[in-house]
């Protein structure tokens, strides 16, 4: 089981490695999907069953999908990905990306001098995430809904508003 | 279950956020750039799950659900006004998008 956690990890890190390198976005998109389930593995090898089937369903399952309907919906040609491919010049990421590197490596540093805990043991099932979310933290799923309503109105308004334009043309 | 060290799970959620922020400040195509912001999203969530596994509680796992449900809200809104955006302008470009008029 300690394989699957080291083994997962580093399929997650290189496929969002690159999935932010791809130049065609449908490309990018099956990379995340890859770095998603690999997500899912590492917490199903710490016993969080039900965070990895969320992680399955909304994260590869419903955020993808709306990825993809979105980029079908742009219909992004040759020219998109041979524009992008113009700017993906060394010179163009070397600072920002030197600057994140030196962020890791930061807390890179910072991780290692804690003391070394280990994770696992029974493990956290469902009942006890069910009990916790609607114990102590009722309000937190209240606000939560707020948002996802904020979050469904502002989607429709912004829609809506998008599509009588694309008549136009 | 996997009897690994707290610090390594808690590198590997720095390695995906990092990679993450490399993609939102390299890229200026804004659909990579939504999709970085997701990676990162989900590298906070996983260093909540593992800090959770380590301590046998399950307000990781609460927390990760609430960054989930943030990460949704927050994709739904995005991507609807990248459409609007892509009305307008003719290659996603982050840049070309720069300026508003109220």
């Amino acid at each position: 089981m300690n394989f699957l956690f080291y083994f997962s990890s580093a399929i997650a890190l290189l496929a969002a490695a690159l999935a932010i390198s791809r130049r065609n976005v449908f490309h990018a998109l099956l990379y995340l999907v890859v770095s998603l389930l690999a997500v899912a593995a590492i917490f199903m090898s710490l016993a969080a069953a039900f965070a990895a089937v969320l992680e399955i369903i909304i994260y590869a399952g419903a955020i993808m999908v709306l990825f993809i309907f979105v980029v079908m919906m742009l219909n992004l040609g040759k020219r998109s990905t041979e524009e992008e491919a113009g700017l993906l010049k060394p010179m163009m990421w070397a600072g920002p990306g030197f600057l994140a590197l030196a962020l890791l490596f930061e807390l890179t540093i910072v991780a290692l001098r804690g003391g070394g805990a280990v994770t696992g043991g029974p493990g956290v099932g469902p009942k006890e995430v069910a009990l916790s979310l609607f114990g102590p933290y009722l309000i937190g799923v209240e606000l939560a809904s707020f948002l996802l309503l904020a979050g469904l109105v502002g989607a429709f308004y912004l829609g809506s508003q998008a599509r009588p334009s694309e008549e136009e043309k | 279950m996997a009897e690994i060290l707290l610090q390594h799970g808690l590198l590997v959620a720095c390695g995906l956020f990092v990679i993450g922020l490399i993609g939102v400040l390299v890229r200026r195509n804004l659909l990579f750039q939504l999709l970085s912001i997701e990676i990162m999203l989900n590298a906070a969530g996983m260093a909540f799950v593992i800090a959770g596994a380590r301590w046998g509680e399950a307000d990781g796992q609460v927390m990760f659900i609430f960054i989930l449900v943030m990460a949704a809200a927050e994709v739904a809104v995005g991507l609807a006004l990248l459409l609007r955006v892509s009305r307008g302008v003719s290659n996603l470009d982050g840049d070309a998008v720069s300026a508003m008029r109220g």
